[in-house]
Formats: structure tokens, sequence, C-alpha cells
């Protein structure tokens, strides 16, 4: 059983507290009524269903009730990050972080 | 009798003995006995027969990896486990205890004939005898195989005992208590840390239970062991599991434990649990667990009286009896030696070691010489003879022809030790192979845990010490000295019983799969460990190949010509031993298996002579029948009485969430299609809800009571969800709207009074609401008082008639329904329940979300389109609906349906289709979604999804069912008052 830590609770709590909420940083388009299908199918239906790193959202539902997001492996299943909804996405901890558009 | 016990050997007190039957004969034990123990005590050897061939086994272990010994083991007849493993079951008085997998006796068994069939059973039988006919399958093959398969019957009684749950959390969690667990427990204590010590077995120790030899701290090994268990016992930080099984290693450092409570006890408390599933959270593990002795795979390896060395050691040293008189070791380690040792020094006659290494150490040899036993090297056992117990072994000198047979009655092997890395196998950790020693070990750790002494492959008693204290936290300085080490020793199959060999060399006994079956897989094609196992189910007992899985590996790697890396390990999975059913499900049985909700108003619902129907975890009141009547009569009634009288329903169930803020309209223009904005504090609205898919998701009336507060009610099922999508859309996408949500959904009781005479029931109960219909119409809501108590009335409907749904809180709806109930029936009213809801609502064509919905009906499809706002600019959902395939033309619609047949009542779920001649397959428009027979109209009515359904109004469509084909008309959704005019009173 995951060992999940709520960043509104401030507590690692066990996994029964919460329910998964499926891929974190997916924003509903602010003109939803008039996107075209394509950007609606791929906002609704696409994930990438990560093997590896992936951004998650939980709820602690049987706790505090908020929803977070986390940065998990799904190989591994370690949690390397919690944080509360609204934040950017987050840099993998301990990850050198690269710019996008540097040379390889 | 003769008693096999040897005096002044082994740890159990002489006075204090137990008496059970093994077979319906009586045998005396000593407390402390396992059933093993208390057998061999007896002289008895022979304790099953194996599962495929049906061959004499014996006991061949003295712990868990037990895999002939498997026996029946009762207290009563409800109280009775089969495949209990003798070796670790302790012996109470009064145990009853039979053999399996025998008939009719297992002295003489007529399942042995498959012993002399073998050929016919070779690896992978079953996948090529019972493949045609086909026919055959049903009939045949899977009642034969069931009836062969397992080898003991599980009672049919319902088990009487009850188990106990705990969660507990430590920082350092200790599994298994030999010197290593006992050393780390010890440091880890001192340190402070909260740590919990769990072993298999009635007492720690581990091997020192068995292994005399062994010094630390300058005291025999067990009496350190029991010293540093009573220091353990004293510490307030220590909490010391015996007869506790780490079973699984889940995520996180998440760890299973199964304690027996009461299965070592003649009497048991009943107050007691029989077994106690402990959930443990620690921050560090330490895997203690040893390691497990191999058998030699050679010739007939299997009798009643060939086991392993350390076995009788422990039977020997701990439980002081002797497993034979004239006693053969074959072995392919040192530490056999010791075994040939202990049983000399205690009288009993040690024939030979014959041991398979050219050249033993001079030290065992000299040993040996001075107790004088014959020591045969690079000598082999080819075969045994003895049909219930061995009586001989045949030995040869290495890779010559020359036999001689020496009688024995028992046989000690030992073909070195394999680490037990179960645990951190199950965590996750990688492991490597020791090419040197032949040996996988830990390598590489998933979880914060730390592998310590044998089970590490830790060799020397010093250095195994100070790598357990060190696990712990402490340096404890302890010295040690042990006769021998783990490593050495060998896998695979023995001489004699090689590749150009037809004999039948166990290297599974549980599953009697032989070393010949693992090659005739690998010729078969088989190349991975995987298929290998699958196909000759070696490691696939319940034992999980403790013994056989290396020596499976080395054979299968032989015939491959590959190293055994490439052939690969298979995943040791949880749990590590077997777990009763009890101990998992722990209190979740009976009445605590699902919980069941009840609303504020059951107890008055069981007095009026409810039959109640299980919604969700809910118990809803279904019908209420009178005497004489049954459920078709009394339906009848109650719809007929709600139409001309007045009905009265618990409506409890219906979720409530308090939608309260400034933005509170401005959310709910959100998650619903309808508009709100528009709608005046005191009225209600039925409103819609979608996903974004444009899909109906919940549906339910939503009351405004003030600018900034709402009553919203869901269906009775959909209400944690509904909730649930509420906050989800709050929380992450509209966060800046300032809404509270709040479940209200069990504070309320809720009593829904309909029909004609619904006012004149209530009015005189409700203060400062004048209910006319001018004041109080249709669709309103009003905060009163009912019987002085604070209220919420609705003025809603769901059966087409005049309408009220009477909320107040939870505690007072007992009294305020009895005395609706008592004006009700008064007045000639009825109550009614929910099959009666289900019809009244259907005559009205109302639909019930998940019933005439199923998750792809738009608004439209049901006929609701009305309720999706053309004029707001957001609402989830509103995407949804535009796309192509929600708008094309042919959508399955909601209809309702009139069979030609008045007296034909539709089956729900019933496949509808334009031309019942068409030739199968044929296409089908749709199906039935409820079908009632109405009292009220004299005729049966249904409600169906039907492709382009608006569209075929008047046509005829057809049900086609097993017997017969129905014929129905397409209509609108209201069979009952089309002019609505009824509600408005």
């Amino acid at each position: 059983m995951l060992l999940i830590h709520c960043p509104y609770c401030g507590e690692s709590r066990s996994e029964l507290e919460f329910r998964w909420a499926g891929e974190a940083h997916i924003a509903r388009p602010e003109n939803i009524a008039e996107i075209s299908d394509e950007a609606f199918a791929e906002y609704f239906f696409i994930r990438d269903n990560t093997k590896g790193i992936a951004w998650e959202r939980w709820r602690h539902i049987h706790g505090c009730g908020r929803f977070f997001n986390t940065i998990r492996d799904t190989v591994s299943d370690k949690f390397l990050l919690s944080y509360k909804a609204g934040l950017p996405r987050q840099p993998v901890p301990g990850a050198s972080e690269t710019v996008e558009g540097d040379a390889a | 009798m003769t008693s096999h016990r040897i005096k002044g050997a082994g740890r159990l007190t002489p006075a204090r003995k137990a008496r059970f039957t093994f077979d319906g004969k009586i045998y005396t034990a000593l407390e402390g006995d396992t059933v093993a123990s208390a057998l061999l005590a007896n002289g008895v050897h022979l304790m099953g027969r194996s599962f495929k061939y049906h061959r004499p086994r014996g006991v061949l272990s003295a712990g868990a990896e037990e895999p002939n010994a498997l026996l029946d083991v009762a207290r009563d007849s409800a109280r009775r486990q089969p495949n209990v493993r003798a070796s670790v079951q302790e012996v109470f008085d009064g145990a009853i205890i039979q053999s399996q997998n025998r008939w009719p006796f297992l002295s003489f068994d007529i399942g042995g004939i498959n012993n002399l069939l073998s050929p016919f059973f070779a690896a992978g039988f079953y996948y090529k005898t019972f493949m045609w006919p086909r026919e055959a399958w049903a009939k045949l093959y899977e009642p034969i195989i069931r009836r062969a398969a397992g080898l003991g019957v599980a009672p049919k009684e319902e088990d009487p005992d009850h188990y106990a749950n705990r969660f507990a959390h430590c920082d350092v969690l200790v599994a298994g208590a030999g010197a290593a667990g006992l050393t780390a427990a010890l440091s880890a204590a001192e340190t402070g840390a909260q740590v919990i010590l769990a072993d298999e077995r009635a007492e720690v120790g581990g091997a020192l239970l068995f292994d005399t030899g062994t010094v630390i701290d300058g005291k025999p090994g067990y009496d350190w062991a029991q010293g540093v268990l009573a220091k353990l016992k004293a510490m307030p930080n220590v909490r010391v599991l015996t007869r506790t099984t780490v079973f699984g290693y889940y995520n996180h450092n998440f760890i299973g434990l199964a304690e027996r409570v009461t299965d070592h006890l003649p009497r048991p408390d009943k107050s007691l649990p029989r077994e106690r599933l402990w959930q443990v959270r620690a921050k560090k593990v330490v895997l203690a667990t040893g390691a497990i002795e191999r058998h030699m795979v050679f010739a007939n390896n299997d009798r009643p009286g060939i086991m392993l060395a350390s076995a009788a050691r422990m039977y020997l040293n701990h439980y002081g009896v002797a497993v034979g008189s004239k006693v053969g070791v074959y072995t392919a380690h040192d530490s056999a030696y010791e075994a040939a040792f202990d049983l000399k020094r205690a009288g009993i006659d040690v024939v030979s070691i014959v041991d398979c290494r050219a050249k033993p150490s001079e030290a065992l040899l000299a040993a040996a010489r001075n107790l004088g036993i014959e020591v045969l090297s690079g000598y082999s056992v080819v075969n045994t003879s003895g049909r219930l117990r061995i009586s001989s072994m045949t030995v040869a000198r290495n890779g010559s022809t020359n036999h001689r047979k020496i009688p024995v009655d028992a046989l000690l092997m030992s073909g070195g030790w394999t680490p037990s890395v179960h645990l951190f196998s199950q965590s996750r950790g990688k492991l490597k192979f020791d090419v040197e020693n032949q040996r996988f070990l830990p390598n590489v750790y998933a979880e914060n845990c730390v592998s310590v002494g044998a089970c590490n492959g830790t060799d020397d008693i010093g250095a195994l010490l100070a790598e357990a204290a060190s696990a712990g936290g402490c340096s404890l300085s302890l010295s040690g000295e042990s006769a021998y080490g783990w490593t050495g020793g060998m896998i695979g199959a023995a001489e004699g019983a090689g590749p150009d060999t037809a004999v039948k060399a166990f290297v599974d006994f549980q599953h009697d799969v032989t070393a010949k079956d693992i090659r005739l897989a690998v010729r078969e094609g088989m190349h991975s460990i995987e298929h290998i196992k699958r196909f000759t189910t070696n490691g696939m007992a319940s034992d999980q190949g403790k013994l056989s899985n290396m020596h499976g590996l080395a054979i299968a790697a032989e015939m491959l010509g590959k190293d055994i890396p490439q052939v690969g390990l298979t995943t040791f999975r949880a749990p590590y031993t077997p777990v009763t059913y009890g101990t998992l499900i722990a209190h979740s049985r009976g009445d605590l298996f699902d919980p069941a909700r009840k609303t504020p108003l059951h107890t008055e619902l069981v007095a009026a002579g409810a039959e109640f129907e299980d919604v969700g975890n809910w118990k809803r009141a279904w019908y209420f029948p009178r005497r004489g009547e049954d459920m078709h009569a009394a339906v009848n009634r109650e719809c007929r009485t709600a139409r001309e009288v007045a009905g009265i329903f618990d409506a409890s169930t219906l979720g409530k969430i308090e939608v309260v803020g400034p933005d509170a309209a401005k959310f709910l223009n959100l998650m619903y299609t309808n508009a709100w904005d528009n709608l005046k504090p005191g009225k209600c609205r039925y409103g819609i809800m979608t996903r974004e898919d444009g899909f109906i998701y919940d549906d339910g009336v939503v009351g405004r009571l003030a600018e900034d507060r709402f009553h919203v009610t869901t269906t009775t099922g959909g209400a944690p969800r509904v909730l649930h999508h509420m906050e989800d859309y709050l929380q992450t996408e509209f966060p800046d709207l300032k809404v509270w949500l709040t479940s209200t959904t069990e504070q309320w009781a809720v009593i829904a009074v309909q029909g004609p005479k619904a006012r004149e029931i209530i009015e005189p109960l409700v203060e400062g609401l004048d209910l006319s219909n001018e004041a109080f119409p249709h669709m309103s809501v009003a905060e009163c008082t009912v019987m002085g108590v604070p209220a919420r009335l609705f003025r809603v409907s769901f059966t087409g008639e005049i309408g009220f749904e009477v909320n107040v809180p939870a505690d007072y709806g007992a009294s305020v329904w009895k005395a609706i109930w008592e004006r009700g029936e008064a007045l000639g009213a009825c109550l009614y329940g929910t099959e009666t809801m289900h019809v009244l609502r259907a005559e009205k064509g109302y639909i019930i979300v998940g019933q005439d919905t199923d998750g792809t009906v738009t608004p439209d499809d049901a006929g609701y389109g009305w309720a999706v706002s053309k004029k707001k600019t957001d609402f989830v959902g509103i995407r949804g609906l535009k796309r192509p395939d929600l708008i094309r033309s042919g959508r399955k619609q909601l209809v309702g349906l009139l069979t030609q047949d008045l007296t034909e009542v539709l089956e729900e779920g019933g496949q509808i289709v334009a031309d019942p001649n068409e030739p199968k397959p044929m296409t089908m428009l749709g199906h039935v979604t409820s079908a009632y027979w109405s009292e009220n109209l004299g005729r049966s009515i249904a409600i169906a999804l039907v492709a382009d359904g608006r569209a075929r109004m008047g046509q005829t469509v057809y049900i086609p069912m097993k017997d017969k084909t129905i014929a129905a008309t397409v209509t609108d959704m209201v069979f009952f008052d089309k002019e609505g005019g009824r509600i408005h009173g």
C-alpha cells in the first residue's frame, strides 16, 4: 500500500485515505465551447500513460478532501514530490533541469 | 508403543503431555511438540501421499518449507483446516489430525496406481491429454481434474472462529529472530527506536534452535537467544511477535504479518482471535530470514524417513526425538556432519556419511573418525528402497557401477543452504547471482531495507553479528563461534540422476516434479524458467518451491547449456507461506462485510412491515405487503392508492449537497446544463448534469433557498461521485469561485407525500407556510417548521401527482413520519416503496439515471434537450455535446413502448429489432430500459432506448425472447395524465 504525502495536511498517510484522479496539468481550455474536435479530443481523451516519471493528481478524499499533484515513478511506485493544486508542473527532484530548445 | 524420545535430549518438559489422534489412532505428545515431532516421537514417519503419484511421504523438514507432511488438523467439524504443515503446527490436547490425498488408508492407497502409470503423467500431461474433444471439457475433464487437484478438502461449515486486524507503525521491523534478527532488534532497540521483531516459530532462535554448536557471547546459542529475548521483552519500545509470519512485503515498507494466536492452545479463550493480521508501516525493514537447507536430488529421494539433516537435528536437539535408529547421511555440505555427530552422541547408530564431495575437510573427517562414523567421500546415494519407510540406501563411488546396499531407517541429506531472499524479492529488490557459491543474493534495494545474516549470504558468525548490529544502528560488540558456514553444497541433480537416467529423482516434492520432468520441458521447447515452471508446475505448489527452485533452475540450465542467471529466476510473490482467508478478511464478514446504510426512518419502515431491497449500501423499503398480499398485489394497491388518495414514501436516501456562497449560482451554471441565475429563491428546478463528454452523469431537483444557498439533490447512488465531481471542478478548474460544498445526505430525513390528498395530510402539521397552489405552487421550496421542527419543504413530484417532500433533521425524522402517517392512514393513504415509486415515475415517463441511461445517453437522447441552456457560454459538457457522434442522426433515443398484448410485461434489457424474421445476426435497434405492469393504466408499459426512436412513433418493433417474439408499438414516454394537470392540483 502506497504512502502518500498530502501537501495540505503536511503528513504522509496510507493510500486508503486517497483516491487517484488521473494525469495532472491538463487544464480545461478557457474557451472550451469554441475549440476544435481535435483539440477537445486531445484535452479530454488523450493521456500520456507514462511508464516512469508521471505527474498525477490525487485527492485526500478521506482526509482533508483536497486535490493535489504528485510526481510518481510508475515503475518503482516511489513518490518523488507532492505539491498543491494550482502550482505549475514541478521539476523532478534531483534531476538536472533541461531547458527546452537547448542544443543536445 | 515405543517412544522415540531420547532421555535428556530436547527442551520440552516431559511431564506436560497432550493427547491427539492421527487417522483415528490416539497418540501422546509433549506440549511444545509440532505435529511432526509428536508423530516422529511415536515412530510415525508416513504422514501423507504425494499429489500426483500418491507416493508415501514423510516429513522432510522441521519448518515452514515443508512440502510433504500436509495434514488436516481439526478441533471439531467446523474448526478444521486442510493442508496444515505438520512441521509448523503445534500439537494441542484434543487435536484431531488426518492424513490427506489417500483412499481408503494412508498405508494402502488405491491412488498409488498413478505411481505405476507415471510414464503417462509426465510434465505437460494435462496440457496434452485434456484437449479433445472439446465437449469432454465440461463434463469429463474439468470435473476429474478438479477432483484430483489440491490435497486437502475444505470444510463446508462456516468458520466459527473470529479473526483480528491491527495496524501498526514502527521505526524498525525485523523479520526473523535468529542470531542476526535478535542482534539487529537489540541494536535498534538500544538506539531508542520503536522496534517490532517477528518470527514464525513459537520460540526465537532460528537456526540456534537446532545448531547447538554455535556459541555467542560465550553462551550456547540457544541460551544467548533466550537472554536477548528477555532483554527485548523488558524494553518498552520493543514488540516481539512469535508465531508470526512476515508474509508480504508491499510498497513503501508496508508489511503484512500473520500472527497465529490460538492454534496451539487446547482450549482457547473465546475472546481471543484465532489469528491476527498485522499491517505494519516500517521506516526501515531488517530482513533476517536465514537460509533453507536444500535436499539432494537422487533416485527415490522421497521415501518416508528421508529428511533434511537440519530437520533431524531440530527434532533431536529441540524436541528430543530420534528420527531413526540406523541413520545414513547423504551430503554435499559440511553442516550435515553436525547432524551425524549430534545423533551419534545421543546414542543413535549413524551407519555412514555419504559425501559426494571428493575431499571433505580433514577436520570433519577426523571428527567423524573420533565418533566412529564411516565417511564415504566421493560416493553418492544412487537409490533407496522401502515401501512406507526407507529400509536401505544404495551407495556407489562416483563414476562407478559397483553398488553397495546399506540398511537404514532414516536418511539425512543436505545439498547446502539457499538464502531466503523471498521477502527481499517481494520488495522489488534486485538479486544478483553469486557465481562462486551458486546462489542468489540481495543486490539492489528498492525500499529502505537491509538484509543481514544467512539471507544476505553472510557466512561467518562474527561477521554476521557485526552486520546485524550495524543494521540496527548500534555497534554491539558480540563474539561468536560456529562450526560451519552457509556456502558450499550443490544444486541440481546428483550422481545417478543425470540426463542419461530415467529415475524418479524428486525436485519438487509437493507437485511430484522430477529432474526428468524438467529435462523433458526443456526438450519440448521451454527455454525460459517461467515456461519450465508452468509446464512442469515446479515451484507452483503451496510451498512455492522453497526447496525446489534452485535445483530446478540448475537442471534446466544444464540442459540448456546456459548459465543460471541467463535462465532466470522466477519472482517470489506474497504470501511467503499460506495465509488463511480468515486472517485476510478479519472482521469483514457477515454484517461487517459491507455495512448497511439505514435511513433515519428505518425502524418505522420495519414496524410497518416493509420488505427491503439493497440499493448500493442502502436498505430501501421496497413494498409494504398487507396480510395475504404478494409483491404484485401490494405494488398494485400502492400504485392505485397513491393516485387515488395519496402515498407516503421514505426518500431520505436521495443525495443532498448544500451549495453555498456568493458564486453558488455561477458554479451551478457550470456544473449543470440548465441555467440557474434566473431561478428565484423559493423555487426549484430539475437539473441535468453531464460530464465533459456530454453524457448524462446525474440528475435531480435543485432548490434555491437564498441568493447564495442551494439545496441540491442527486440520485441515491450518485451522491458521492457527484460531490467528488463538483469538488474536482471547484478546487482545480474554478478555484476562484467563492463556493462551499457540504454533503447533507445523512443530515435530512426526507418524507415524500404524493397524491391528491397530499396537501390535506401535511397541512395541519406545517407551521408558518401557506400551502395553497397560489402561494406554494409546484416546484416551490421553503423553510418552515413541521410540528415545531425546523424543516425544508419542497413542492415536488416524482409521481405526477401533487407532491411534497418534507425534509427534517434526521433525528426528528421518525416522529414526523409517525405524525404524517397517522394523518395519512386516517385519510386512506398508503405507504409505498421503491417498486411503486418506479412504476409511478415510469407512468409519467420520468427517467432514472443509471437505469434508463447508461453513460452513453445525452440529454437530447433522453428527450430532455430542453434542459440544456442555449444561452450559456460554458458548462461542463458544452463542448462534448457538439461532438459529431453526439449530434448525428440515428442515435438511440428514449421512447415509450406499448406491448400489443396488454398483459405482456417486457423484460428489462430485452433487445429490440425492426424485423423479427431477419436472419441472424439481427440488426439491433436498442433495448428495453424499464418495464412494469401499470395497474392504473390496466396494461404493461415500458421505456426503451431505440435508434431514431422519436422518428418511429406508432411503428411496431419486436423484442425476440427465448421462447417467443413480442410485438410493441413505439410511443412517447408519458403514459399517464399526458396533459400533466394533476401535478398542479
